[in-house]
């Protein structure tokens, strides 16, 4: 990049940061923005493949990516970093399944791809161990760093019955498109975590979130902004001792994917996959209650597919 | 080779030591393998020592390197090895550049009674199992500790300054970090031996290495007796003083024709000086020469004798153990050490630490605290290299002996669970190396739960963060009320990594901590059972 163009880019960019913090009301305009995609669909189920063909079949049952991502927009794509571990002991997103999602954004035209977590451990050696930052390089995505506070933002959450406010991360705010891709997994704390719980790893202070009830938080942070489409990673999947896991005895090899805009519907979905009522999970119930989604599966038009 | 090309050849060979020691110990984006550290570092004298005394192993034989070369060269170490000794050249030829001063040096006596007790006192410390002394002088460590406290944090936040303009600008080959905050305290005494080795080195060129630096010293001992030395060549010296007003250990004397090689620090700025080709580096001439020209104009150096006076011995007698120790040091012999070391008394737990933990947590590879405290001279590469910025200094939390040497500190971070770089890159064997599967189950301190602190308990909320960070399950999620569940220690698998005790929520008191093993101990590999579950992939439970 020449000095000119850098110093045109940097001003520009800067502007454009500048003045879209200076405004509020992210929620109707995110609102707004979720695609009425006419997707044939409310949810996807494929069992029984690799994580990359599994997720080919699943986004042509939906039509394709291109529902969702349109040419020359940016995209972020929000997997589970959270550990470094091994992709084998299933505590973070598959690698492989990650770079096919990118790989199709940018079949759709995307004009960029960015990935990032905030993880729980080291962030480099996270992103190092998952595998996931070899994917998005070969992807010809860019993985970002999510371990600081400059990166986040004040955001509020006024439909939340807990979580009033929260920090997200500026790439959120950016993006034009967020595709959530969770891994589904059993959780200490959260019973298990798919895609509502995935979202904490895009805000700043979790711990008060830990420390002010935790279920009805991640269900609160759902009121705020859905992802564009939830991506569920169940191929490797830790059925015990998450979220982190000790081996991989933990593991079962579920080979499943479960793809919906709907994040509510996604995480019913997927608990059931693992063996849970999706009542019995506090976030999803909650999340339901407060209109984020729905849990209740009967009334989905549901796709099956079996590789 | 002309001798008049061997100081072009030491400034480049010396800077490509400061420049590595300096930027191993800023570097915060991992950047250099461990292995390039622990190589690099394989020269570093004091720590080599202290390592062999705590393993015989060939990684801690830099100092036999360094002791050679001296016996044959002189103290080329201190020229072109030791940062320390490098910064202090860097900043006094700025200031001489600044203080467009030509002559800045001229010949002194050697302060030998400072010099040598100081030396006498840092063996006799080391044979009683104390490292207290070499840690608070150690020219290594003492520059490490000046990147680590005043350095880096000058580069970090030039760092994190740019790196958000230049993300905002879609460039992302810089980013942020933040790294906990050092105590105002623990920088005291880096801040004072700072302003002491500048203000030394600006005034008086290399007077620090020559009076304060306990390796210098040695070194220097040792050197008297290098087989190639520095001389006046009477022949043809024009007694134009040029080499005397160089000599930036004030050690030659062009009056006297004399050299005092034992404060050479091997920088040859004489060689190049000298107009009259009449300051000489060769073998077994230098010597004698030297030894010649010391005598007549050291009347007070006879005195000093023992036999003379009594009341000068304890310099002979430093002398002596100093001797002693460098053999058994040789020889690999530490029984005398470990026997000695039964004497030092634990940590003062009584003093710094929090009512509930009884003992500081000293990093995995420690062996134990006493194992730690006797062998680490506080250089903080480990504090630099720690991933999750665990590793923290300490001020007085080891008790005196354990000055600033660094402390697991799990309100700052947690023990990356597969990490293992503090124990590969310490180059005294204060941390020993582990392998990964070895720190799996090394445990270096156990978890406390206080079940009234939980904020389960105390909120009836759900919260579960310990348990989730627990790499070994030690902390488990048990049923509590209804959906609720709360947290259950199991001391055994524990290995005190601090995961639980960072990431809780409750303050000021946390719910769940470490309290630090004295000795580390070896933890039980948690029981799993393997998930045995049919998957039927025809099946769609929805």
């Amino acid at each position: 990049m020449k000095r000119r163009e850098f110093l045109r880019k940097s001003v520009g960019a800067g502007f454009v940061a500048g003045t879209t913090l200076s405004f509020t009301g992210y929620n109707k305009l995110f609102g707004s923005e979720i695609p009425e995609a006419d997707t044939p669909y409310d949810l996807v189920a494929v069992r029984g493949g690799e994580p990359e063909e599994m997720f080919d079949k699943a986004i042509e049952a939906m039509g394709g990516l291109g529902n969702w991502v349109k040419p020359n927009q940016s995209v972020l794509v929000k997997p589970n970093i959270g550990w470094d571990v091994i992709p084998e002991r299933g505590a973070n997103t598959n690698p492989g399944l990650v770079k096919r999602i990118i790989e199709k954004c940018y079949e759709a035209g995307a004009r960029e791809v960015v990935v990032f977590d905030h993880t729980c451990d080291n962030w480099r050696r996270s992103y190092q161990n998952s595998g996931i930052e070899a994917a998005v390089n070969a992807a010809g995505g860019r993985i970002l760093p999510g371990n600081d506070e400059r990166f986040f933002r004040d955001i509020t959450v006024p439909r939340g019955k807990q979580l009033k406010e929260a920090k997200v991360h500026e790439l959120v705010l950016n993006a034009d498109v967020f595709i959530n891709v969770p891994v589904l997994k059993h959780h200490g704390g959260a019973q298990i975590t798919i895609a509502l719980k995935n979202l904490m790893g895009i805000i700043w202070d979790r711990r008060w979130w830990h420390r002010n009830n935790l279920q009805q938080c991640i269900a609160d942070f759902g009121t705020w902004r859905q992802p564009d489409l939830n991506i569920v990673d169940a191929y490797r999947v830790m059925m015990q001792n998450g979220p982190r896991g000790v081996s991989e005895d933990d593991i079962v090899m579920m080979k499943s994917l479960v793809i919906s805009p709907d994040m509510v519907a996604a995480d019913a979905a997927s608990a059931r996959l693992f063996g849970a009522e999706p009542h019995q999970i506090g976030h999803i119930r909650m999340a339901h209650e407060l209109g984020v989604g729905t849990m209740e599966l009967e009334n989905l038009s549901i796709q099956r597919i079996v590789v | 080779m002309q001798a008049r090309y061997l100081k072009p050849l030491r400034v480049i060979i010396s800077l490509f030591f400061l420049v590595f020691a300096a930027m191993i110990f800023i570097d915060f984006r991992d950047s250099f393998s461990e292995n390039f550290i622990s190589s690099f570092l394989f020269l570093q004298f004091a720590p080599s020592v202290v390592k062999i005394i705590q393993v015989a192993a060939i990684s801690a034989l830099g100092f036999l390197v360094v002791l050679m070369l001296t016996v044959l060269f002189g103290r080329v170490y201190c020229s072109t090895i030791c940062p320390l000794g490098i910064f202090q050249d860097a900043v006094s030829w700025i200031s001489v550049k600044l203080r467009r001063k030509k002559w800045p040096y001229r010949y002194t006596r050697p302060h030998n009674i400072l010099r040598y007790s100081l030396l006498g006192l840092t063996v006799i410390f080391m044979v009683f199992g104390s490292i207290l002394i070499l840690n608070l002088l150690d020219p290594y460590s003492n520059f490490g500790r000046f990147m680590t406290y005043f350095a880096k944090p000058v580069v970090l936040g030039i760092n994190n300054w740019v790196a958000p303009m230049l993300m905002s600008g879609g460039i992302y080959t810089l980013y942020p970090v933040t790294l906990p905050a050092i105590r105002w305290e623990v920088m005291m005494f880096p801040l004072a031996m700072l302003i002491l080795v500048i203000w030394l080195s600006l005034k008086y060129g290399r007077l620090y290495c020559n009076t304060v630096c306990p390796v210098g010293t040695l070194l220097g001992y040792i050197s008297r007796v290098s087989l190639v030395q520095i001389y006046i060549d009477e022949q043809s010296c024009t007694k134009c003083g040029r080499c005397d007003r160089i000599c930036k250990s004030s050690c030659m004397s062009f009056r006297e024709g004399l050299v005092d090689f034992s404060r050479c620090v091997a920088c040859y700025n004489c060689l190049r000086i000298c107009p009259d080709n009449a300051v000489k580096y060769s073998a077994n001439h230098g010597r004698k020469i030297n030894l010649m020209a010391l005598n007549p104009v050291a009347p007070l150096k006879q005195s000093v004798t023992p036999q003379d006076n009594d009341t000068t011995g304890m310099i002979d007698d430093s002398k002596r153990s100093f001797i002693l120790t460098a053999l058994m040091m040789l020889f690999g012999i530490n029984r005398f050490a470990k026997g000695a070391v039964e004497d030092i008394p634990e940590p003062e737990q009584d003093t710094t630490i929090p009512e509930d933990k009884n003992y500081p947590v000293s990093p995995p590879g420690s062996i134990s605290l006493k194992h730690f405290n006797k062998a680490c001279t506080a250089c903080t590469l480990c504090v630099s290299v720690c991933p999750t910025h665990v590793l923290q200094p300490s001020l007085l939390e080891y008790g005196v002996g354990g000055f600033l040497q660094p402390r697991m500190d799990f309100h700052a971070g947690f023990c990356n669970f597969d990490c293992t770089s503090c124990g590969e890159v310490c180059p005294t064997g204060a941390i020993l190396p582990l392998s990964v599967d070895e720190k799996h189950v090394t445990q270096i301190g156990v978890v406390k739960f206080e079940r009234e602190n939980c904020v389960v308990y105390t909120d009836n909320t759900s919260c579960g963060a310990c348990s989730e960070h627990c790499p070994t399950r030690a902390c488990d999620m048990v049923p509590y009320i209804g959906e609720l569940t709360i947290p259950e220690v199991d001391e055994s698998t524990c290995i005190g990594c601090g995961a639980c005790e960072y990431i809780c929520p409750t303050r000021p008191y946390r719910a769940i901590y470490v309290d630090g093993n004295p000795g580390h101990m070896i933890a039980d590999r948690p029981e799993t059972e393997r998930v045995e579950r049919e998957v039927d992939f025809d099946d769609f439970p929805f």
